[in-house]
């Protein structure tokens, strides 16, 4: 087909969406982009809606990727507040919710995830409020004042950074977190009991192996009761327990899902003419050798970028170390990799002091890595995990030796 | 006027080849890089969000942001990477005696 007059749709304008489109251009895809999405904003960044943007430390236009003009200059059919309902993969062809159809040469599907919803009773009063938008981020923002009381569902890292952000505009804030410690899901103990400590220390009343049954809204307070009999009185509730993938659209239109929109290294789901990025996607990372769902700024930024360029015709794989961080109050925290367990851990620097690093090691090889306010580790540590290599652990360990020396020596040996 | 606002924010024997240092002079932040025994002057604040490039990693003539893994050419401020998308400031350097001055706007 005639390069210039293939059309590509992008269904999700959030960061995969907007990194994509940008990329397409970059790379020099002559034909028609047009991407839809269901927010009324242009691509943005989601970091800061848990944290500058819900602490009103910046205006919601410092998240956009770029301004709205470059999408229009650079040829890219923007719409926003529009949603795509249907697939029709045999006419290549996507519905909209206002009833246009746009055919497709290739597809993108970047629809990325949704706050998972508590199923409690009373948990639909409209003070329970999820974060996953800027919509959500500005309601949330308007609650959060001094003397309210805002109870916080769930101390995952949403969760925690919300209640930093509560804390720094002054609200009284209360987390409750049904595991032993917070982070228990992604991080070892000492790291979620870490955390914990900075929470407290910041006046947040962080109370754990606590499970809420159900919510009572009463006019101006809301009850939360707990399974063990109590029950902790909030002005506002926000749940942060999860997202789950947006898959409904792919999973209507046949294509292989399963705990998101299945891909390969390329982005490729199983229709050739569709491919998928970002939170959405369980997708093959062949350094980790198995596939994985990650919901995280550079899975977003990075894997788009790779499938965009295979979309224009390359032929590079996207295969990168996982690679999160956290703001909190002062503190930076970074992971990389994806252990399916913290098992033999590699201190550097310990947990007491304010700055440190640390590994989790199998068979002696380093496959995840932890910094605390050091992230001038954090590139050397994701090329050692990368190298998979086994490591001497003392030398690890040692502060005085250069992890960055250490990654030189592992990429030549 | 091409030879005013010169301040003296380090000694010289305060920072060695493949080096960051960060000084403060009032409110502001900057930050000093000895590429191969020769000095140059950013910024210390990162365009991208609240962090201290001095707490960085330098590699080679590279300044990498240790929040979010930003890249900046410490010689011209140049931003390599997202999710950084301003440039750094730079300033001049020049050496009197032991002193290391930067030369403010
Ligand atoms: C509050 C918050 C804080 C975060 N903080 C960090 C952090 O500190 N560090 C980090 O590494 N990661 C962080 N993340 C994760 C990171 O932001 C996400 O991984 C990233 O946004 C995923 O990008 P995406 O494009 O896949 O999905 P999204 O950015 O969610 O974009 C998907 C878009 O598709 C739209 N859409 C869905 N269905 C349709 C449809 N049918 N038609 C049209 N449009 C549709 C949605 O409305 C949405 O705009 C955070 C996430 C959140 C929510
Ligand atoms: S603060 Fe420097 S990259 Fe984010």
């Amino acid at each position: 087909m005639n390069e210039t007059a293939r059309h590509i749709v992008i269904v999700g304008a959030g960061h995969a969406g907007g990194v994509a489109a940008a990329t397409l251009r970059q790379t020099g895809f002559a034909g028609a982009i047009t991407l839809i999405g269901s927010e009324p904003y242009p691509p943005h960044e989601r970091p800061p809606l848990s944290k500058e943007l819900l602490a009103g430390a910046i205006p919601v236009e410092k998240t956009y990727l770029r301004p709205l003009a470059f999408y229009a200059d650079n040829r890219i059919v923007f719409h926003p507040g529009e949603t795509a309902v249907a697939i029709d993969r045999t006419a290549q062809r996507v519905t909209l919710k206002n009833g246009d159809a746009l055919s497709y040469d290739t597809l993108l599907l970047t629809m990325g995830a949704r706050a998972r919803r508590l199923s409690l009773p009373g948990a639909d009063h409209p003070r329970v409020l999820y974060l996953r938008d800027i919509a959500d981020s500005l309601a949330l923002r308007e609650h959060l004042k001094p003397g309210v009381r805002a109870a916080v569902i769930g101390a995952g890292f949403i969760g925690l950074e919300a209640a930093a952000a509560a804390r720094k505009r002054g609200a009284a804030v209360t987390v409750l977190e049904v595991q032993r410690e917070p982070l228990q899901r992604v991080c070892p103990p000492e790291i979620g009991c870490f955390m914990a400590d900075l929470h407290r220390r910041n006046g947040v009343e962080l109370r754990t192996g606590v499970r809420i049954t159900a919510i009572a809204g009463a006019d101006d307070a809301l009850a939360l009761y707990t399974a063990d009999g109590g029950t902790v009185a909030a002005d506002i509730v926000l749940a942060g327990i999860g997202a789950q993938p947006n898959v409904e659209l792919a999973q209507a239109a046949g294509l292989a899902v399963d705990n998101g929109i299945l891909t390969d290294e390329f982005g490729r789901t199983s229709d050739p003419h569709i491919f998928a990025a970002g939170d959405v996607t369980r997708h093959f990372n062949p350094l980790l050798g198995r596939k994985i769902r990650l919901e995280a700024w550079q899975n977003a930024q990075n894997q788009a970028i790779a499938v965009a360029k295979v979309m224009a015709g390359g032929n590079q794989p996207y295969a990168e170390v996982p690679w999160f961080w956290t703001d909190q109050y002062d503190v930076n925290l970074q992971i990389a990799g994806a252990p399916e367990r913290w098992g033999e851990l590699v201190w550097r620097g310990g947990v007491d002091n304010k700055a440190f690093t640390l590994f989790a090691m199998e068979g002696g090889i380093p496959v995840a890595a932890i910094t605390m306010n050091n992230g001038r580790d954090m590139r050397a540590a994701r090329e050692l995990i990368a190298r998979r290599r086994a490591i001497d652990p003392a030398r690890l360990a040692d502060t005085q030796v250069k992890l960055q020396d250490l990654a030189k020596e592992s990429a030549g040996g | 006027m091409a030879d005013e606002n010169w301040v003296t924010v380090a000694k010289r024997s305060a920072i060695s080849p493949g080096d960051v240092l960060g000084v403060t002079l009032g409110e502001r932040e900057f930050a000093l890089y000895d590429l191969d025994g020769e000095l140059y002057a950013t910024d210390n604040l990162c365009t991208h969000a609240f962090a201290l490039l001095s707490q960085g990693w330098l590699d080679g003539e590279v300044i990498e942001c240790p929040l979010h893994g930003g890249r900046f050419e410490v010689k011209t401020g140049k931003v390599l990477c997202p999710p950084v998308t301003e440039d750094l400031k730079t300033y001049k350097v020049r050496l009197v005696g032991d002193d290391v001055q930067i030369q403010l706007d």
